[in-house]
């Protein structure tokens, strides 16, 4: 029975990442990707990862899609030039080509994988209880593997420079994207005034669990970042100037806190981003804190957009 | 007890899955974006409510038992604000064409 499920679930991922990528409508293939990320969660919860299925939904799903969305949109005048530009027959042939083999390349690399998979888990298990967290996964992405979660943190932060960097220079310093318009009455500003306090609690909760149970900031601060895009969207509250100091000190605050802590380990641990013994779970929960805020401002200020208003006088 | 408990979990699953199934029946089928709107929510109010209804019986504990029923009144604030939001789009899209 729970066989069937999981092929008709593979089924259904793969013809939903076949439409997104025949389809002729940018808008079409998007909605059909957020589908495709919502099934990618299941199989994630099925394959017992929770951790994953919850950063799947959450940052796959939810946030990507949003943000394709909004460039779907944007790119909606340009369709029509762009279907009716049609490659040669040398070009695609080229492209089919190219696919195929790094489809060909990666069926090959899975199939040759060796039977059991090699795999880490037993030493994470013999050495978890060093870390002082029960979860493994924050185990791994904080303790075993932190270099990996720093370099995260800080390519974010990259995107963010990135889209900012979009901004005209006369805008530069502005608020980012459009003041937002809705009725003051209506069931937009309503959701935005009654689902906050709860999505704070929930975010809150996820972030805090992470160190026994799955969750975590990552999943935590894409709850956070949600309800503060929906206030924003409801025209409750504006995005701040991106000049603002405060903001500024937010977003590199965690990063920042994460590398002073590892530069502290060589001295005490005779290594980057090893902890002394015995206080390995303070200095994560010291991280994850950092990190939350920053996570936090940089998935919705990444969303909101480029600055599009002047700094104010 | 537990026969009639399971019981009823299978009666009020099933008949959530029945909602889904004809939500999605009227998503495709029904001729305008407000009627389809309208098949949508029954699936999404009724339909998931009676299997968070069918599920409570098997749950661990009262708090998990309390996360299901959260999810359920999330998941109708949200259903419904959706619904009036692309509602309002359409009633504005054909009165002023």
């Amino acid at each position: 029975m729970i066989d069937v499920l999981n092929i008709g679930l593979a089924g259904l991922i793969l013809g939903l990442a076949l439409w997104s990528i025949v389809a002729r409508e940018a808008f079409a293939a998007v909605a059909g990707f957020m589908a495709y990320g919502l099934l990618l969660t299941l199989v994630w919860v099925q394959l017992h990862g929770i951790d994953v299925a919850l950063t799947e939904a959450a940052i796959g799903g939810g946030l990507t899609g949003a943000l394709l969305i909004s460039a779907a949109t944007r790119l909606r005048s340009t369709e029509a030039a762009a279907r009716a530009e049609r490659p040669g027959a040398v070009v695609r042939w080229l492209a089919a080509g190219v696919s195929a083999a790094v489809t060909a390349a990666l069926a090959v690399g899975v199939l040759a994988l060796p039977v059991p998979a090699p795999t880490l888990a037993p030493d994470v298990a013999a050495h978890i209880a060093v870390t002082g967290v029960g979860n493994p996964i924050t185990a791994v992405l904080l303790a075993f593997r932190a270099m990996d979660t720093l370099l995260e943190a800080i390519v974010l932060l990259f995107a963010l420079i990135g889209v900012w960097s979009l901004a005209p220079d006369r805008f530069w310093g502005g608020r980012p994207g459009l003041r937002q318009h809705a009725d003051p009455n209506g069931i937009l500003a309503y959701v935005a005034r009654v689902l906050p306090p709860i999505g704070v609690i929930a975010g809150i909760y996820i972030f805090w669990v992470g160190a026994d149970h799955p969750g975590g900031k990552f999943q935590g601060a894409t709850i956070m970042a949600a309800m503060w895009l929906l206030v924003m969207m409801a025209g409750l509250a504006d995005a701040p100037p991106i000049s603002r100091t405060w903001l500024r000190t937010l977003l590199v605050a965690g990063p920042l806190v994460f590398i002073a802590i590892g530069v502290v380990g060589v001295v005490t641990a005779d290594a980057f981003l090893a902890y002394p013994a015995g206080i390995a779970k303070p200095l994560i929960l010291v991280i994850e804190f950092a990190l939350m805020p920053t996570l936090t401002l940089i998935l919705g200020l990444m969303l909101v957009g480029a600055p599009k208003r002047g700094p104010l006088p | 007890m537990s026969f009639v408990l399971d019981l009823w979990t299978v009666i009020a699953v099933a008949s959530g899955a029945v909602f889904f199934l004809a939500g999605t029946t009227g998503l495709l089928r029904f001729p305008d974006a407000l009627t389809r709107l309208h098949a949508l929510t029954k699936a999404d109010n009724l339909g998931l409510g009676l299997v968070v209804l069918g599920l409570l019986p098997q749950v661990d504990s009262v708090s998990a038992g309390l996360k299901l029923l959260c999810i359920w009144g999330l998941v109708l604030l949200s259903g419904a604000t959706a619904a009036q939001l692309i509602a309002r789009v359409v009633l504005r899209r054909d009165t002023h064409p």
